[in-house]
């Protein structure tokens, strides 16, 4: 019952983006509004240039999440793999603020003896499995990803299934970047089955420009702005609402 | 990836390095490296001249979960799968916290080289002493999760099945978070990762499939299948064909079930090697019973027969033996 949403972006590219305004800087704005960025890039023959690398881990280390570079064979575990850990990263983050508001002294959960640490991991363990879960997923579909979306577009399937099989409720919605007319395209909106996701996705592609930062900045605009992270742990009025009826 | 490797440099430690613990002060002493997984590096260790193992990581939050899950382990009465827990602290390495627990060492052999080395045959009887196991863990609200060859141990000398990692293990009703693809339910489309028995028993079958594809192999699109035609294609796996489809479709509602019809899939082939399969196919129906009782008076059964059978064999052997000897004696 004291559910509240958590709220991430999952950005999947390839590489370095080259247009518009700095990845970091908007993933800092994501992160200010309660919102967490997580960043996979995507190898398959080809390696990631260091410069694509370093701007990969600085927009997740902005927006408060998770990075991780893989191939695309390992994608599927790698996609569930950080989105449940960026989860308890913030989860854990909410309550380490809190410790210290009880405990003062800017003391965190490391600072306790490994049981008591054990009993506040179960508290987060709870959260992670009850809370309610928005992810937009905003994926790269300039040229160099294009005979990955099929691999992309499994692996996000695979993301639902292990989503659904929590306890809380799960909603997803699909972003591509670059879009026909503007920086990113809605192809999905917030649902929590990806089966929708078309057949066309994998076919999906646009060369040019990679517009990550204005990609996040617009996506941002799609979560719904209410309540800070401190509603996790509060009752929350509105699920009450929602389960009433 | 990247992870991994400053994990291996926080966490590296030299044979014969000490690590104490900063709450409890306990000191154990690395003997060796034993494996390393995604989130931390176990060693073996010793205090007190017994041997431990030891797991050190620089993640403290998964490593807490997993001690909590050991912690319930040892709380489900009767069952041996996991390690035991022995406690958990954190290790100051030049200024860094690595937290890390210690548990029971399971010393043994892998699963996978244990059935090499020993023959296919053993496969259903260490089944079945994994189903008992998950029985008991299902009983008391938990289901395993990672269930995989690689997890598995078996011990000696009395061959007995025991797990390593309970990384995957996760309380009835919620969500398996750490699982591995071929032996994932989800992964070939026939469920959730929703935490049932059934999920448990799907990777048994799974296991069983492994058994005769140790290359593995991945999924093509067609589900439940693809799989059964892979099993239909290999011998071995023909007995089991019933039960692992019942398996993989997740029809057993527990993993007693799955045994009692393990335990007729045995007894039937060691009928057909001893009688011939006619008569294996007339006991069927006395074999098969559905309450739990029952089906392990059955395995006794066909233990007593096995029993009954070796007893013969070493008299003739020993007679044998006795009378080679005379002859020897009376030649000279």
């Amino acid at each position: 019952m004291k559910a509240g949403t958590l709220r991430q972006i999952l950005l999947i590219t390839d590489g370095c983006s080259n247009h518009g305004e700095e990845p970091s800087a908007m993933a800092e704005i994501a992160r200010e509004q309660g919102i967490t960025i997580n960043v996979i890039g995507v190898m398959e023959n080809d390696v990631i240039d260091e410069k694509g690398l370093k701007e990969i881990e600085k927009i997740a280390d902005s927006g408060g999440g998770v990075s991780q570079i893989v191939y695309a064979q390992q994608l599927s575990q790698t996609v569930q793999m950080v989105t449940q850990k960026a989860m308890t990263q913030t989860i854990q983050g909410v309550i380490n603020r809190e410790l210290q508001q009880i405990l003062g002294d800017s003391r965190t959960m490391e600072d306790l003896p490994p049981e008591k640490r054990g009993e506040v991991m179960e508290v987060v363990d709870e959260l992670g499995e009850t809370s309610k879960l928005e992810v937009l997923i905003l994926v790269d579909t300039s040229a160099s990803m294009k005979h990955k979306l099929p691999t992309v577009k499994d692996s996000l399937l695979d993301l639902s299934l292990s989503m659904n099989a929590r306890m809380g409720d799960s909603r997803f919605s699909v972003f591509v970047f670059p879009g026909k007319r503007n920086d990113v395209e809605k192809l999905l909106d917030w649902t929590p089955n990806l089966e929708a996701l078309t057949a066309t996705f994998p076919k999906l592609s646009t060369g040019g420009l990679t517009p990550t930062g204005p990609a996040i900045r617009e996506a941002l605009t799609y979560f719904n702005k209410k309540r800070s992270l401190r509603g996790l742990l509060s009752h929350d009025d509105e699920q009450y609402f929602e389960e009433s009826m | 990836m990247m992870m991994n490797n400053t994990l291996r440099n926080q966490c590296k430690l030299l044979a014969g390095s000490l690590v104490t613990g900063k709450w409890n002060k306990n000191q154990y002493k690395i003997i060796k490296e034993l494996g390393c997984g995604a989130n931390g590096i176990v060693y073996l260790v010793e205090r007190e001249n017994r041997h431990y193992a030891l797991k050190l990581s620089d993640n403290g939050t998964s490593i807490i979960s997993e001690m909590n899950i050991l912690k319930s382990f040892s709380k489900v009465q009767g069952s041996t799968l996991g390690p035991s827990f022995l406690e958990a602290d954190d290790f100051i390495k030049t200024g860094k916290q690595l937290p890390f627990y210690v548990m029971e060492y399971i010393h043994g052999h892998d699963f996978l080289r244990f059935i090499e080395k020993k023959g296919s045959s053993w496969i259903g009887v260490l089944m079945l002493q994994l189903l008992t196991s998950l029985s008991a863990l299902h009983t008391n609200g938990w289901v395993f999760g990672d269930l995989k060859p690689e997890n598995l141990i078996v011990t000696s000398p009395a061959y007995k099945v025991r797990c390593v990692d309970v990384g995957g293990t996760t309380l009835i009703g919620r969500s398996v978070k750490e699982f591995t693809e071929f032996f994932d339910r989800g992964y070939w489309g026939l469920g959730s990762r929703k935490a049932d028995p059934q999920y448990d028993l799907f990777a048994v079958g799974m296991i069983i499939i492994n058994s005769a594809y140790p290359g593995r192999f991945h999924k093509n699109g067609e589900g439940y299948r693809q799989l059964n035609d892979l099993i239909k294609q290999k011998k071995e796996l023909l007995p089991y064909r019933k039960m692992l489809e019942k398996a993989l479709q997740g029809q057993y509602d527990t993993a007693i079930q799955m045994r009692e019809d393990l335990v007729t899939v045995l007894s039937k082939q060691n009928h057909s090697k001893k009688k011939g399969t006619s008569q294996a196919a007339t006991r069927q129906p006395t074999t098969r019973q559905p309450t739990t009782r029952q089906a392990r008076r059955s395995q006794n059964h066909s233990k007593n027969k096995r029993g009954g059978f070796f007893e013969t064999f070493l008299l003739v052997a020993i007679i044998s033996m006795l009378y080679v000897l005379y002859i020897y004696e009376q030649l000279l």
